[in-house]
């Protein structure tokens, strides 16, 4: 069986700083896995490699048994395959928001208007922003935004979802709103690699967890052996100070 | 300059007073800072109309009038005004800013592009016409390069030459402009566009410079009204009837009337056109402001 995602040996260096020293891990497909770790732990980064967004230094990225990382590699190619949602959103804000879910689909999938106008306005009205098709970004609140970026990512039939904390540029009462499309996205079964510190989110809905510290994983396994029973004090410390930030 | 001094003086005075107020000072002088503030502003005004009363008295109206004002020596201006000397001026600058704009974002790209001798040439070219009058280019588009290669001529003649060398000079502002307005585009745009499988050069194309032009349109504007009015340039060239413009039009009928006028009149119209162009450039900019 083709993993959705593998990483072999995985190395980052920036200058000096070695980001990631040596990360081997894999997504089986319909798989949800949350990526947990102080910040600086090079957690985002490993997202990034995911689709290339960073070169790596040294290792291995396969995505549905390709490697990203051969020199002859259609990077475009297999980055459509690959969903991405950023922290800032990067909604294009010359574009509507169904204006930003139709330009990729026409530019690179050759989609014709009518068609990505169709896929684009289920995906908004999937993530529950129909009513805000023909609005900026500027005029939509950070939820509305990440959403029509989910939207964005979903619209490209990926087959892998990579989502960069993307509730941690939102007000907390938002936060909510974007974690219920991710909660429905996981129970149709898409496969999804999640940075983030939403520990409730990670509980409840990941099928795996993976704890990073410097750069090296340190735990992974599922989310009530990682989350409810931390094998090693890096974890354990971790997770104190996430849960109970008073002490 | 005493006199604008002057005026200055009470104001950074009170300045001081107002920000350190002491209680020891108005007892000194036994004025409130308000009564200070009111004074204050009773001389510049006082000033103000002084300087006007004496303008009026001193100046020679009646003769300022019949050489600068002189309505029937400007009514003898058109339609010609218009229908050649404005009409030329704004065909040299348009053919100019297209030239230029077209030029300048290649120049741009070049500027960005990762191939370094792309990066070399835009800056040895935008360092060159930045740094020569634009007069100099005229000169040698419009003279140079006829007596070195003789029977040389530019499509468009007169036309062409200056639609040319406002082009080539411009070409290096704009370029200036635009990889400011690329390089004001947040990197995630980039990013985004890149992680949805565009190549980059079709996320520069659909992403980037969209949001880029938008940034500029203001020092863009700036530039097109520089044109406007590098555009008399073309008098080195030496127009005809035909093909003159509105500094060059001007500058004639003066002589040709001794009077004037026609400069004034001239100058009105540079500022017809030039004063609404500011105006719509800041009803884009706003409309721009509520949209991001």
């Amino acid at each position: 069986m083709t993993h959705a995602v593998e990483i072999r040996d995985l190395h980052k260096h920036f200058g000096t700083n070695e980001v990631l020293k040596g990360i081997d891990f894999t997504v089986e497909p319909g798989q949800v896995v949350c990526v947990i770790g102080p910040s600086g732990s090079g957690k985002s980064t490993l997202l990034r490699c995911v689709n290339l967004l960073e070169t790596p230094t040294k290792g291995k990225v396969f995505v549905n048994g390709f490697e990203l990382t051969h020199p002859d590699a259609d990077i475009d190619a297999s980055r459509r395959q690959v969903g991405m949602v950023f922290q800032q959103f990067n909604l294009f804000p010359h574009l509507t928001a169904l204006q930003n879910v139709m330009i990729a689909q026409q530019r690179v999938l050759n989609r014709s208007k009518k068609e990505a106008e169709i896929i684009a306005r289920e995906n908004l009205d999937k993530v529950g922003v129909a009513d805000k098709c023909h609005e900026y970004p500027g005029k939509l609140s950070g939820g509305q935004q990440q959403r029509v970026a989910i939207a964005r990512a979903l619209a490209m039939n990926p087959a892998l979802m990579l989502f960069d904390e993307p509730t941690s540029a939102l007000d907390p009462e938002l936060v909510g709103d974007v974690l219920a499309v991710m909660r429905k996205l996981a129970e149709e079964g898409m496969t999804m690699l999640v940075v983030t510190h939403e520990m409730g989110f990670a509980r409840e809905v990941a099928d795996r967890v993976v704890f990073m510290d410097g750069g090296v994983i340190v735990e992974d396994g599922t989310a009530a052996q990682v989350v409810g029973d931390p094998q090693q004090e890096r974890t354990r410390s971790f997770l104190r100070r996430v849960l109970h930030p008073e002490g | 300059m005493d006199g604008r001094r002057a005026r200055h003086d009470p104001d950074a005075h009170l300045l001081i007073m107002t920000t350190t107020p002491t209680a020891a000072e108005p007892a000194r002088t036994g004025l409130s800072p308000r009564q200070r503030r009111r004074i204050s502003l009773g001389i510049q005004y006082a000033v103000f109309v002084l300087v006007l009363v004496a303008v009026g008295l001193l100046a020679d109206w009646p003769r300022i009038f019949e050489n600068f004002l002189n309505g029937k020596v400007a009514a003898g201006m058109f339609p010609t005004l218009f229908t050649v000397a404005l009409k030329n001026t704004l065909i040299f600058t348009v053919a100019g800013y297209v030239i230029g704009f077209v030029l300048g974002l290649v120049l741009a790209l070049m500027r960005l592009s990762s191939v370094a001798p792309y990066r070399v040439v835009a800056l040895v070219y935008i360092e060159i016409f930045r740094g020569l009058p634009a007069l100099i280019i005229f000169l040698l588009l419009g003279f140079g390069l006829p007596i070195a290669f003789p029977g040389f001529k530019l499509p468009g003649d007169v036309y062409g030459t200056v639609a040319l060398a406002l082009g080539l000079v411009a070409a290096a502002y704009m370029a200036e402009s635009f990889r400011a307005g690329i390089q004001a585009v947040p990197k995630g745009q980039m990013e985004a566009a890149r992680s949805l499988g565009m190549k980059p050069g079709r996320a520069m194309l659909s992403i980037i410079l969209p949001q880029a032009i938008r940034i500029v349109i203001p020092p863009l504007t700036n530039e097109l009204i520089l044109l406007f009015k590098d555009s008399s340039l073309v008098f080195t060239l030496g127009v005809t009837a035909a093909t003159t413009e509105l500094t060059k039009f001007g500058s004639d009928t003066t002589i040709d009337q001794a009077n004037s006028t026609p400069l004034i009149v001239a100058g009105a119209t540079y500022l017809l056109i030039t004063i609404p162009l500011g105006f719509v450039v800041r009803r884009l900019e706003a409309r721009q402001g509520r949209k991001r």
